[in-house]
């Protein structure tokens, strides 16, 4: 049945996971895309909220709450809320416990859960992306070749992150079979195995706290148990779906940001003795950014339940990420104009969060949900 | 908990009504389009009967009573299913849903302005008898978005109220004033130096004498749907035809009208979304015969401009649905819907502007000829961007409720 409410449970997660990203995470949000470091005192406190252990199985040491993509939406919008990028860092573990929960044997759970379930921060990371223009989720250039009872990988991935402080890193890669995302097999591979290379740090226009790097597989074989899911494999088009609802909810987040920061300027700033926000071409702007951030959340909220019910969630999934990729550009890009001349200056936050914003098109398989 | 599955009986409603769009309505439509003043009588009988057996009353929104619980009877999301049976009648033709015999917008001002005792004394006539409009006239030729300026005035005179002033633009005013045993919602003032406080809703009756259609217009679309002129001239209504009560009060009447549109700018936006689904349902048969695929999940990269526009469309018209079911929503759950409201009837007006625009381009001079019904699309979907209020007047809706400003800070 139609329903726009999220339940009790809900609210209070969003609450609690909002005030802490009011709190704690916004303040933080500056000094860390000036020097490209977040505090691991902020890390580790974020980590007590659950946002990994939280879906963890109690057999494994997790707190064994329900996972929903739903209430993943809800609460990822909170974070971005705070800081896009330190809500990435902070919830990058998720890439490689996420499917191994859903999709992994009973041998993988046991090895790499337990890891992560622990009290402090664990760096776990996945590799999905591949430095081409054209990257496509749905042909990979990575390639795993079935050796005898191993496979050999070989690529390069870009964007993977947490990358040199993983010890365990998904690595998504065709194994020739059928066609498209079918074809399509996670891997968990130590980061110090024989031809896996770490690269520098990945240097971006934006989500500069957050920690990429180009990881390089050159024969890079693992055994049959490192084949997320064994013989069954996974179901990659989930997960990227899932990964798809995760980074624009996150942005839904951001981009409320942006509209906050620029109402509330616009109803401060006078130009000819009035608000500019009385104005209706600013004003406009401003209504135009609250719908928008309405009709994304709405789309990430439909696609959201639909994996709650199951579905793959493909084209709902890819349709809502390409619209709040969109939206959050021109979004962040008003809030940019809403303040003129101090937009552009770094005193604020706008311009940061235009930077941030422009990579939510170019990148994929950074987030799940 | 946040659900956006239909319940199974929603979609056999919902398929029942998609079955008379595409078998009564899609039929006369290109006929009732070029055709404009001709009635597609055999229409509306068939329409008027259907509805006393089928609880087949579309865009019949109303408000809960003030103070009320959930309503008990009919559905449970009795304005959210009207959107959607709206969107499925609207597939069918935006101007036969308009024109369709029923209580219209007349009614809805009669559900959210009068006493329980109006709303059965008005509305009784909906479900007997021969087939009956309802109309609301609001707009003059003075004033539009700015109801407030409403010139139209009423004079108490002993046991009537007498009505004078010209009201356009009235959705089926002809057909509630002359063509059938119906009635006009018209706002009038009470008392002009009162404002807004003094506007009120007045129910005045099919053939009262003093009340003349002056003129039915010509338009770009929805041309099934006339659009009426309404002269008013010493034209006499019973004391208690006034809905609500005839006090003048600082937020009285205009308060009525804004109640109204709560529940009818969703049922607008529905309209539009529905003639959008039209034209996007087209497009991808059209591209499904041409053997073009519509590749989704693939690298936005390459994506084929036809791929870009055509998704770009469908999320869009997605997006401005989830809007309306949203506003539509609000209002059966009892909450305050007036800014959920106009940010639908924004985005929906026109990004279905927009996706029937790109209709047209994308079957070229296909999409231009009057061969098929794209461009009557285009044409139809317009209206919805205009009138229940323009985009414009709810973008500013937006902008104060969203800055938190009266008419005086932002106007």
């Amino acid at each position: 049945m139609i329903d726009f409410q999220p339940s009790e449970e809900q609210e209070m997660m969003r609450d609690t996971v909002g005030a802490f990203a009011r709190d704690e995470i916004r303040p933080a949000a500056r000094p860390a895309d000036e020097t490209g470091a977040i505090a691991s005192a902020l890390v580790s406190k974020a980590w007590q909220l659950g946002l990994v252990r939280g879906a963890i199985p109690e057999k494994f040491g997790g707190d064994g709450g329900e996972r929903s993509a739903t209430t993943g939406a809800i609460v990822a919008e909170e974070l971005g809320y705070g800081d896009l990028s330190i809500a990435l860092h902070m919830l990058a573990p998720r890439l490689l416990a996420y499917p191994v929960i859903e999709m992994g044997t009973d041998e993988q759970r046991e090895r790499h859960l337990r890891r992560l379930a622990a009290a402090d921060f664990v760096a776990a990371s996945a590799a999905v992306m591949e430095p081409s223009w054209n990257f496509d989720l749905a042909a990979l250039g990575t390639t795993a070749r079935r050796d005898g009872s191993s496979f050999v990988l070989n690529g390069t991935k870009c964007y993977v992150p947490l990358a040199a402080d993983s010890a365990t890193i998904l690595v998504y890669a065709s194994n020739g079979a059928g066609a498209g995302e079918a074809s399509v097999d996670g891997f968990l591979v130590p980061r110090d195995a024989m031809g896996l290379a770490v690269g520098d740090r990945e240097q971006s226009m934006g989500l500069k706290p957050l920690a990429t790097y180009q990881v390089v597989l050159k024969d890079c074989r693992v055994g049959a148990e490192a084949r997320l899911g064994g013989d069954k494999g996974i179901n990659f088009t989930r997960l990227m779906s899932e990964s798809r609802v995760a980074f624009s909810a996150l942005s839904v987040g951001m981009m409320r940001a942006a509209f906050e920061y620029a109402r509330d300027y616009a109803k401060e700033r006078k130009a000819f003795g009035v608000p500019i926000a009385s104005k209706q071409a600013i004003a406009f702007m401003l209504a135009d950014m609250a719908i928008e951030i309405d009709a994304s959340r709405l789309l990430v909220w439909d696609a959201a339940s639909r994996l709650d019910k199951g579905e793959d969630g493909l084209k709902e999934s890819y349709l809502a990420k390409n619209y709040v990729a969109a939206s959050a550009l021109k979004i962040t890009d008003n809030a940019v104009q809403v303040l003129g001349g101090h937009g552009y200056i770094r005193e604020h936050p706008v311009e940061m969060w235009l930077r941030n914003a422009r990579g939510i098109a170019a990148l994929d398989g950074l987030a799940t949900v | 908990m946040i659900d956006f599955e239909l319940e199974p009986q929603t979609i056999t409603q919902l398929k029942m009504y998609h079955g008379v769009a595409e078998q009564m309505m899609r039929p006369i439509s290109r006929d009732c389009d070029e055709h404009e003043h001709q009635k597609p009588w055999k229409f509306f009988e068939t329409m008027w009967s259907a509805s006393r057996l089928a609880d087949l009353q579309p865009g019949r929104a109303e408000r809960p009573a003030a103070g009320a619980e959930r309503p008990q009877a009919g559905p449970r999301l009795r304005n959210l299913n009207s959107v959607m049976t709206t969107e499925e009648l609207c597939w069918g033709d935006a101007g036969l849903f308009l024109s369709t015999p029923n209580s219209g917008l007349g009614g809805a001002a009669v559900n959210a302005a009068g006493t329980p005792e109006q709303k059965a004394q008005f509305l009784r006539r909906f479900s007997e008898g021969k087939p009956k409009w309802g109309a609301m006239a609001i707009t003059e030729p003075g004033c539009g978005s700015d109801s407030a300026a409403v010139a139209t005035t009423a004079t108490r005179d002993g046991d009537n109220w007498v009505l004078n002033g010209t009201k356009i633009f009235c959705t089926a005013g002809e057909m509630a004033v002359e063509k059938s045993e119906g009635f006009v919602v018209v706002w009038a003032t009470v008392d002009k130096s009162a404002g807004r406080a003094g506007i009120k809703p007045f129910v005045v009756d099919h053939h009262t004498p003093g009340m003349t259609v002056a003129r039915v217009e010509n338009k770009l679309g929805i041309r099934a749907s006339d659009t009426a002129m309404i002269i008013l001239d010493n034209c006499r209504i019973p004391l208690d035809h006034i809905l609500g009560s005839p006090e003048v009060r600082r937020e009285g009447g205009f308060k009525d009208v804004m109640a109204t549109f709560d529940a009818t700018r969703p049922i607008v936006a529905a309209m539009a979304i529905g003639v959008g689904r039209a034209a996007l349902d087209y497009v991808r048969d059209f591209l499904r015969d041409q053997q073009i695929p519509i590749r989704y999940g693939i690298s936005p990269r390459k994506l084929t401009a036809v791929e870009r526009d055509f998704m770009d469309m469908e999320v869009q018209l997605k997006a401005a649905r989830l809007l309306t079911w949203r506003a539509a929503w609000m209002l059966d759950m009892g909450k305050r819907n007036n800014l959920e409201a106009s940010m639908a009837k924004a985005k929906a007006g026109l990004a279905v502007t927009q996706i029937t625009q790109k209709a047209v381009e994308l079957l070229g001079p296909l999409g231009y000829s009057r061969k098929i019904l794209l461009e009557k699309w285009m044409r139809d979907a317009k209206i919805n961007d205009i009138f229940e209020g323009t985009q414009q007047i709810n973008m500013l809706i937006v902008a104060r409720r969203i800055l938190d400003y009266g008419s005086k800070e932002l106007n």
